[in-house]
């Protein structure tokens, strides 16, 4: 049995010592550093943060996001990327030469892009590009949704974790800092790889995961899945 | 309160209809994420309350004119099974439920770091399927716990209690009949860190010296209730690292 992280409740007083308080913290007040959030606390080498259990997408500059189509305009797209706020894309925005009014040739209503947040307003109204290395529409594959929050955990430490799981299960993985996860492969490798996730996000409160994910990947594979 | 009765609240030991003491309350037990589809959920029983609460958002306001520019809604709607009481009550919003929406979304705003997310909603249904006095403050304690496990940021978690009059004598935590045939019932919650008042009313009569023992009875009292929130979110994540898939 894996040791969970500490978990705190929205309000405890956190002890502060040497590094930073940074994400899901607020001083109170009497100056002294809490939680928002009921989550676990994580220790990086300069940051202190408490991350929720779950929670939904708030967009950031530069975040990259995968999103649907939900509406079209003569000249942009409305998209879905699980944030309480509009988001827009632009044609200018895109990699394809196009004029107003046929913009839904390029992009249609149910369909997926890889974006990145571009910029925020004032009333967190974002837009959305995909002119960038990587960025794309998202053809073929399957959408899965895990909290925003687990998204970090999911992709370990500089990638660890998802390469992981694309090299054990062999499939091609896309992971958006909203929490949808795109997954390309064999039906059987795609169900793999959900499992997987699954189970990180049911476990991501606790230490050494990526170790019993190895364990548990290998053991999967011996099992002829 | 006010209806005037015969009935025996304590007996010659001091023991009430239930047999608790005055300090004592009654058995409190609450589950989370008892909802598959909402972002948050918890179900509370406190004596004979039953009491299921789900929590939706933050999500864009609507109707669109509710959005407000600097900060989140809290929309809460609390409201009585037909079945909830003794004598079918007639479904739907009356005036009671309405005030005590109202109530509750204002206890929770205090919590809530509404400021964070401006122009969206965070809806809270509170539904009263089994009514046994104390339900505003039952529907609303479990309300904290649903909106903490939907990873709503919150300055603290919400707590309440109530207190009463009953023969004279300042009681905690009011049974029905202690409700319908007692002198006075408080209500209250605070934030259960800094134990600042978020919700307090009042039926019936109590002096200033009734008034500060019964609030003190109802602090000590949120301690402990407390606990028992922070228990319930917990119990999810302890056991949750066994089996695979």
């Amino acid at each position: 049995m894996a040791e969970t992280k500490q978990i705190v409740f929205p309000g405890e007083v956190i002890e502060i010592s040497e590094i930073k308080p940074r994400n899901g913290v607020y001083k109170n007040k009497e100056g002294k550093y809490c939680s928002q959030y009921f989550g676990t606390i994580q220790k990086g080498d300069d940051y202190i943060d408490v991350v929720p259990f779950t929670g939904h997408y708030f967009p950031r500059r530069g975040d990259k996001v995968i999103g649907k189509v939900i509406e079209i305009g003569p000249s942009m797209w409305t998209i879905d990327i699980n944030s309480p706020y509009l988001n827009l894309m632009h044609m200018n925005d895109t990699p394809w030469k196009m004029s107003s009014g046929d913009i839904k040739k390029y992009l249609g209503i149910g369909e997926y892009i890889y974006a990145k947040v571009m910029t925020l307003n004032e009333i967190k109204e974002s837009w959305l590009t995909i002119k960038d290395v990587g960025l794309r529409k998202l053809e073929g594959g399957h959408i899965i949704s895990v909290p925003a929050p687990k998204v970090p955990r999911i992709i370990g430490k500089g990638g660890s974790m998802v390469n992981l799981i694309k090299e054990h299960t062999d499939t091609r993985i896309v992971i958006g800092q909203n929490g949808l996860i795109w997954i390309e492969g064999t039906p059987e490798n795609i169900l793999r790889a959900t499992a997987a996730i699954k189970k990180i996000e049911r476990e991501a409160h606790t230490t050494g995961l990526t170790d019993r994910m190895t364990e548990y990947l290998k053991g999967d594979a011996k099992n002829g899945n | 309160m006010g209806t005037e009765s015969n009935i025996k609240l304590l007996d010659e030991n001091g023991l009430r209809l239930d047999g608790r003491n005055e300090m004592e309350l009654r058995p409190i037990k609450i589950e989370t994420n008892v909802l598959e589809r909402a972002d948050g959920s918890a179900f509370i029983e406190w004596g004979g309350n039953k009491i299921i609460v789900s929590v939706y958002g933050p999500r864009e306001a609507y109707p669109k004119h509710t959005q407000d520019i600097d900060k989140a809604v809290i929309k809460a709607r609390y409201n009585m099974a037909a079945f909830s009481v003794d004598e079918r009550k007639r479904p739907g919003p009356d005036r009671r439920s309405v005030e005590i929406s109202k109530v509750i979304s204002e206890a929770l705003s205090s919590a809530v770091m509404v400021e964070q997310f401006p122009r969206t909603q965070v809806d809270v249904f509170i539904e009263v399927i089994q009514a046994d006095a104390g339900t505003r403050i039952a529907g609303l304690t479990a309300a904290s716990v649903a909106l903490a496990a939907a990873g709503i940021p919150m300055r603290d978690m919400v707590v309440g209690c109530t207190a009463g009059k009953i023969e004279g004598k300042i009681v905690l935590d009011l049974s029905k009949e202690e409700d319908n045939f007692g002198q006075a019932d408080l209500p209250m919650a605070v934030l259960s860190r800094s134990g600042e008042v978020v919700l307090v009313q009042m039926d019936g009569d109590l002096s200033v010296e009734e008034f500060n023992q019964a609030a003190d009875m109802i602090l000590d009292a949120t301690k402990r209730i407390a606990q028992i929130q922070r228990d319930a979110l917990v119990a999810r994540y302890s056991v949750e690292t066994q089996g695979g898939e």
